[in-house]
C-alpha cells in the first residue's frame, strides 16, 4: 500500500513564534484521489499546504512527498520533486510582468529542454485546457478577470504535467456558475491525467462535486478524514454545523 | 527521479494506411528529442497511431502525437493498441486544440516602424494635452482651496512639508556644499593664470545664488520627493483606495494633490535657500584654505560685488520647481494602472519628466531674465 500514498504527514507541528498552528497532525493522501481540506477560518489549511510544499518549515514531525522527506533532500533532489507537483495559489500569483502564455512557459523553460516553439504550443494547449479563450494567452494578468486569472494560474500549475496538484481555494470569489465550471474542469483534468489533487477550500459545492475524501482540520490537527457521507455522520460540533447548516445541506442534497 | 526512456517513432505504410508506431516515454521531459523529426513528416491519407509499445505519456506527448496526426491528415487520428491512458489523453488534447489558430501579427518591417512612430507622436501630443489639463485642474482646485483655507488639510500639508522638506534638507545642503567647493576650485585654478583669483568670490556668488543652489534643490526633489509621491499615490491607485475615496465623496484632487502642491510650493524656497547658503559656504572654505581669502573679506566682496538681485532671481524659481515636481508626481501617480509593472514604469516616467522639466524651465528662466536685463 505504501507506494500508493503520495503525501504522508506524521506528527507534524508548525508554529509562528509562540503561536502553534498544527500539533500532532497526521494525514495520508493516496495516489489518484482528490482530497479536500476543510476547517474553520484560521485553522491552518493554507499553512498546511505551505508546509507540504516546503514554503514553511515545520517545527517538528515529518512530511514525506513521493516517499521522500523534503528536508533531508539535496538541492537537486528537491528540484526533482518540485517538478512533479504544481501549485495554484489563492489569488493566482501570476507574474504580472509576463503574459499568460509566458507565465505558463516559465516552468517549462526552467525545468525542461523544450524548444521555444514547442513550449509555446504546449503553453497554448494548457491555456485552452484550463478553459481560457485562445486570445487570453497574449494578455497580461492585470487584463483578466478573477475567474480567468484562476484558470491561468491552473494552466501554469499544470505546465509540467504534475502528478500532484495543490489548489488553494480555487473557487473562492467566483460566481456559482464559474465555480461549478471550475469544479468540472478539475474533475475532468484529474480523470484525464490521473492527478492527485490536494484541495483547500471553503466551498461545500466544490467538496461535493469533486472530492473523493475530505479531511477536516481543527484543534491543530486532523479531526476526521472520510467521504462526505462518513463525515456527515461524524460527531463533532463544527463538522455537524458545517454539513448540517443551510449551505451544507443544499450542496449535498440532504 | 523517475527513469525515462527516449521516445522513438517509426512510420510504416501499408496500403492506404500509414501507421505511426511509437515507443519509449513521451513526456514533457523527453518529447523535445523527436519534435523536429516529427515536424518534418509530410503525408496525406489515413493515419493510425500504434501505441502498443508506448511507455509513459502525458499531455505534452499527447499534444505532439495529436499535432503530428493533424499535420499528416485531416481526419481524426485513430489509436490502435493497448495503453492505459493514451486514447483518453489524446482525444482530450484533440478536443481542446481543435480550434482555429488566431493569426499571429508579424512584427517588424517599415510599415510597422512608421505605425509605431505615428503612435508615439500621437501619444506624445496626448500626453502633453493631458498634462496641461491636469495643470488646469490642479490650479483651479488649489486656488479654490486657498480661498477657503479652513477646508485645507493642514495636517497632510505639514506632514508633506516635513517628509519632502525637512527630511531632504541634509542631502540638499551636502550636495550644494560640494558643488560650491568644486566651482570655487575650478575658478581658483583658472583665474590663477590671469592673476585674479579673487574673482572666485564673484564666480561662486553668481553661480550659487542665481543658478546652482536652486537647480540642485530641484533635481534632488525630482529624484527623491517626486518618486515617493508617485509611488504613494500609485500604490493607492493600484489597490483601489482612490476609487474607494471617490465613492466616499472625497476628491483625490483635494485630498492627495492639493496638499502636496501647496506644501511643495512653500517648502522648496526654504530648501533652495539652505542649498544656496551651503554652496556659498563651500566657496568660502575653498577661498580660505586654498586662496588665502579670509571669510570676512569673502563676505565683504560678495556683498559689494554680487547684487542681491541675483539671490532673488534664484529664489524666484524655487516655488515653480516645487510646483512642477509635485504636479508631475501626482499626475503620474494617478496614471498608474492595475499592475506592479505600471507602478514601476510610471515612477520612472515621473522622475524623468520632472528632471527634464526642471532643466528646461531653468533654461527658460535664464532667457527671460537675460531679456529683462537682470
Amino acid at each position: 500500500m505504501s507506494e500508493h500514498i503520495i503525501i504522508r504527514i506524521r506528527d507534524l507541528k508548525t508554529a509562528y513564534g509562540d503561536h502553534v498552528v498544527h500539533e500532532h497532525l497526521d494525514l495520508d493522501v493516496r495516489k489518484g484521489e482528490i482530497i479536500g481540506i476543510i476547517g474553520p477560518s484560521g485553522c491552518g489549511k493554507s499553512v498546511l499546504l505551505r508546509a507540504i510544499t516546503g514554503l514553511k518549515k515545520p517545527a517538528a514531525g515529518s512530511i514525506e512527498v513521493f516517499g521522500k522527506q523534503l528536508e533531508t533532500l539535496s538541492e537537486r533532489e528537491r528540484g526533482e520533486i518540485e517538478r512533479r507537483w504544481g501549485v495554484m495559489f489563492q489569488d493566482g500569483a501570476l507574474f504580472s510582468n509576463l503574459t499568460v502564455r509566458e507565465n505558463v512557459m516559465v516552468p517549462m523553460k526552467e525545468h525542461t529542454n523544450l524548444s521555444e516553439q514547442l513550449s509555446r504550443e504546449l503553453a497554448d494547449m494548457k491555456i485552452l485546457m484550463a478553459g481560457l479563450e485562445p486570445s487570453a494567452s497574449a494578455k497580461f494578468p492585470s487584463d483578466l478577470s478573477g475567474g480567468m486569472r484562476k484558470r491561468a494560474a491552473l494552466a501554469r500549475a499544470l505546465a509540467l504535467d504534475p502528478e500532484l496538484l495543490f489548489l488553494d481555494e480555487p473557487t473562492a470569489g467566483l460566481d456559482p456558475i464559474t465555480a461549478a465550471a471550475f469544479d468540472e474542469l478539475i474533475r475532468r483534468l484529474q480523470k484525464a491525467l490521473g492527478l492527485t489533487v490536494f484541495l483547500v477550500t471553503h466551498d461545500v459545492d466544490t467538496l461535493n462535486a469533486t472530492c473523493d475524501r475530505i479531511a477536516v482540520l481543527g484543534d491543530k490537527h486532523v479531526l476526521a478524514v472520510g467521504t462526505i457521507d462518513e463525515l456527515r455522520a461524524f460527531d463533532h460540533p463544527w463538522v455537524q454545523e458545517y454539513f448540517g447548516g443551510p449551505r451544507g445541506r443544499a450542496a449535498t442534497g440532504h | 527521479m523517475i527513469e525515462t526512456s527516449t521516445p522513438e517513432f517509426a512510420l510504416e505504410t501499408s496500403g492506404e494506411q500509414t501507421i505511426l508506431r511509437v515507443s519509449g516515454d513521451w513526456t514533457v521531459r523527453t518529447v523535445q528529442a523527436v519534435d523536429s523529426d516529427l515536424r518534418a513528416l509530410t503525408h496525406t491519407g489515413r493515419v493510425v497511431i500504434d501505441v502498443s509499445d508506448l511507455g509513459q505519456l502525458d499531455t505534452a506527448g499527447a499534444f505532439v502525437l495529436d499535432r503530428t496526426a493533424r499535420q499528416l491528415s485531416d481526419d481524426e487520428p485513430e489509436i490502435r493498441g493497448e495503453h492505459p491512458i493514451a486514447d483518453n489523453l489524446i482525444s482530450q488534447v484533440h478536443a481542446v486544440t481543435d480550434v482555429e489558430e488566431p493569426k499571429r501579427k508579424r512584427d517588424g518591417g517599415l510599415i510597422d516602424m512608421l505605425e509605431r512612430t505615428g503612435r508615439g507622436f500621437h501619444h506624445m501630443l496626448q500626453e502633453a494635452m493631458a498634462t496641461l489639463a491636469f495643470l488646469g485642474e490642479t490650479l483651479v482646485t488649489t486656488s479654490r482651496l486657498l480661498l477657503t483655507p479652513w477646508k485645507l488639510r493642514w495636517t497632510s500639508i505639514v506632514a508633506v512639508m516635513e517628509e519632502a522638506g525637512l527630511d531632504a534638507m541634509p542631502i540638499v545642503a551636502f550636495l550644494s556644499f560640494f558643488v560650491g567647493l568644486v566651482v570655487a576650485f575650478i575658478g581658483a585654478t583658472t583665474l590663477r593664470d590671469l592673476g585674479s583669483e579673487v574673482f572666485t568670490v564673484e564666480l561662486v556668488g553668481f553661480a550659487m545664488l542665481r543658478e546652482l543652489g536652486v537647480l540642485l534643490t530641484g533635481i534632488v526633489l525630482a529624484g527623491r520627493t517626486n518618486s515617493s509621491f508617485t509611488a504613494q499615490i500609485g500604490t493607492m491607485k493600484m489597490r483601489q483606495e482612490i476609487d474607494a475615496m471617490q465613492t466616499l465623496g472625497l476628491k483625490p484632487m483635494d485630498v492627495l494633490v492639493a496638499p502636496r502642491i501647496i506644501a511643495m510650493v512653500v517648502v522648496t524656497p526654504v530648501l533652495a535657500f539652505v542649498g544656496t547658503l551651503s554652496g556659498v559656504i563651500g566657496g568660502i572654505i575653498v577661498g580660505w584654505l586654498a586662496l588665502d581669502i579670509n571669510p570676512a573679506l569673502f563676505l565683504d566682496r560678495l556683498q559689494n560685488n554680487v547684487p542681491v538681485d541675483q539671490f532673488w532671481i534664484g529664489m524666484s524659481k524655487a516655488p515653480v520647481f516645487g510646483f512642477v515636481v509635485a504636479l508631475i508626481a501626482c499626475r503620474q501617480g494617478l496614471n498608474v494602472g492595475g499592475s506592479v509593472q505600471s507602478l514601476g514604469s510610471k515612477t520612472t516616467t515621473s522622475v524623468v519628466q520632472a528632471i527634464f522639466s526642471i532643466i528646461v524651465i531653468d533654461a527658460l528662466f535664464a532667457i527671460f531674465y537675460m531679456e529683462m536685463g537682470v
